[in-house]
């Protein structure tokens, strides 16, 4: 904090700048703070407090009667429809779409991506130009089709289904990135892999992986964040059996029958937001170098 | 990018002749296989996800399917029905005007806080982790925080009355005429902040030299910053466009969420109406062919933005 002050006290741009101006900027940069905070907190001190105060009292205020048995409830009780076995089934299934989901579409990646930027195979680039178009057709169009050909295959709602579609729809933008990233290796070192007599997974695995850390973080935090948010996949192919966090969120909060339970649902909404949220404070530039990656699709 | 392309490829042949010298012929098209075979998943995703589907959701919409897919040729039947069927309209001018206030919204606010954050303000990085947070949050979760923020008998309204405005009326949630801005407000809370990233990122590339004239000639900040700025970081914001724009064409959890389509059919959105009428109408005719008006709305946008593109990339390697 200290050393950018010092550094901006000789420009002489400060003393001229004090004033309404500067004042202006702090307001509007404050009342936007609050506008992008607002829902956060009042969603987190909905979820502290009991009913009663939730329909008494003031949105904004603070519990008077702090109480965390809402989340309790939420993790392990909520109901869909008429099981209440609470989000923690949600958060589980979350996980395991996740995981292989997650592993196969950076593996994916950085093979098609290592495989585009240095092995000229002939119509290759011309595949790489309809996947990166692909990206940008909506979801709507593939699913019907997509829905029939997995049922023939007998896969229809289940985890293979979900984890095959998030490799899928994840594929284009993987492979951009993976392949801008290996297109700004120098040729050289793969070059000189190739005169040793390295074939193409010899290099992969022994020059070009190990290499490829910073490119696979910005991945993993990218398809974190994209896959536990999804929604409209998990709702169409996973299946009553593995429906992630999200869509047993929204089936928990807006198909309740009878009186709703605000502070549980607001503490179901927190819960099903803490993997994503705790991705973007803790990888803190990465994630914003991960959106500049995604933005170069753009 | 494609300086770079061009530039590997005569060493990539000399490697490759080279290679060839040192090891014997069958040797290199081994290698080469194991390329093309590690490309044929990448080949299967296009031609049977992105070509195949796509294709065949377009082949069905000229079909009379119902309930099961029929593979007879009914022409535009479906899509007359489709641009006769109220649901549908309503739908496709509620993206219409979300679309243009989304974007535009996001455009204007998201450039204000790329501008205003780039005043060598005091704690930055804390002012931008907050304006961006609500992108690492999915859209399910935000609908819900507004639906319950925004909630006329106990969210915004009640706040405002409690303190002593008895008749302040905030209920565009419930209301058939103001719901679709709603949508808005929460779409604009999620996705400024990656546009404030993008432009900001944009306007600190500006060189410094630009502004120091700028002042030097007199021009208020303000003027710089449109005049000046802006126009520079042109590409910037046309990707941040881009981005948005393909976000609209797919809105479908927020407005489940938030809305439910509700109150009545007044926040239906077309990726909604191709989705109930997929799964829940059973007409999978009536579907298929709202899902090829989506598909021919996203191809006329960004077409133009494609050709612009490729024009310019065959200019420069021309």
């Amino acid at each position: 904090m200290m050393a950018p002050m010092t550094a901006d006290m000789p420009s002489g741009r400060r003393p001229r700048r004090i004033g309404i101006a500067r004042i202006g900027v702090y307001a509007f940069l404050l009342s936007s703070a609050a506008f992008f905070l607002l829902p956060l907190w009042i969603m987190v001190t909905t979820s502290l407090k009991p009913m009663a105060e939730v329909w008494e009292g003031n949105i904004l205020a603070l519990p008077a009667q702090f109480t965390v048995e809402p989340w309790i409830r939420a993790w392990s009780e909520a109901c869909t429809g008429l099981e209440c076995n609470g989000i923690s089934v949600g958060f589980w299934n979350s996980v395991r779409i996740l995981i292989p989901s997650l592993v196969l579409s950076i593996l994916a990646g950085a093979v098609n991506g290592y495989a585009l930027s240095f092995w000229r195979v002939r119509g290759a680039n011309l595949l790489f130009g309809i996947l990166l178009a692909g990206a940008f057709i909506p979801y709507q169009v593939f699913l019907y089709p997509l829905v029939r050909l997995f049922s023939q295959a007998g896969i229809y709602n289940s985890l293979a289904c979900i984890v095959i579609v998030h490799v899928v729809f994840g594929m284009p933008i993987m492979t951009l990135l993976f392949r801008n990233f290996y297109a700004s290796l120098p040729v050289e070192l793969f070059n000189a892999a190739r005169i040793d007599g390295g074939g193409f997974w010899t290099i992969f695995t022994h020059v070009l992986l190990p290499m490829s850390t910073p490119i696979i973080v910005v991945a993993t935090i990218l398809q974190v964040t994209g896959i536990w948010n999804d929604f409209i996949f998990g709702l169409t192919f996973a299946g009553r059996e593995n429906l992630p966090m999200t869509v047993q969120l929204n089936n928990i909060v807006n198909s309740t029958q009878g009186e709703r339970a605000y502070n549980i649902d607001m503490a179901a909404t927190i819960l099903t937001a803490l993997v994503p949220l705790a991705v973007y404070f803790l990888s803190g530039r990465w994630f914003v170098r991960g959106i500049a990656a995604g933005a170069v699709k753009g | 990018m494609t300086a770079m392309v061009t530039a590997r490829i005569p060493a990539a042949a000399t490697a490759r002749a080279l290679a060839g010298r040192a090891d014997a012929r069958p040797a290199r098209w081994r290698r080469q296989l194991g390329a093309k075979l590690a490309l044929l998943p990448l080949m299967a995703v296009v031609i049977v996800v992105y070509l195949g589907c796509m294709l065949w959701t377009v082949r069905l919409s000229f079909s009379s399917s119902k309930l099961l897919p029929v593979q007879d040729w009914a022409g535009l039947q479906q899509y007359g029905r489709l641009f006769a069927n109220d649901r549908f309209l309503l739908s496709a001018i509620n993206i219409g005007i979300f679309g243009v206030l989304f974007i535009g919204g996001c455009l204007v606010f998201g450039f204000l806080l790329a501008v205003f954050i780039d005043q060598r303000v005091r704690a930055e990085g804390v002012l931008r982790t907050v304006f961006l947070f609500p992108h690492a949050m999915s859209l399910v979760v935000t609908g819900l925080a507004w639906q319950w923020f925004l909630n006329p008998t106990l969210g915004l309204q009640k706040l405002v009355r409690d303190l002593g405005f008895a008749d302040f009326t905030f209920d565009w949630i419930v209301n058939q005429q103001m719901v679709i801005y709603t949508l808005v407000i929460a779409g604009i809370w999620q996705a400024s902040g990656l546009v404030m990233a993008i432009l900001l990122a944009g306007l600190r590339g500006v060189d410094e030299d630009l502004w120091k004239a700028a002042r030097v000639d007199g021009i208020p900040a303000w003027r710089a910053y449109l005049s000046i700025a802006l126009p520079l970081i042109g590409p910037m914001v046309v990707t941040a466009t881009v981005l948005l724009a393909v976000q609209v064409v797919k809105l479908y959890d927020l407005v489940v969420a938030m809305t439910r389509g509700g109150p009545g059919i007044a926040s239906e959105v077309p990726a909604k109406f191709v989705m109930d009428h997929l799964f829940e109408r059973n007409n999978i005719g009536l579907a298929t062919a709202a899902a090829t008006m989506m598909l021919v709305t996203v191809v006329a946008i960004l077409a133009p933005w494609i050709y612009a593109r490729y024009v310019r990339e065959t200019g420069r390697r021309a």
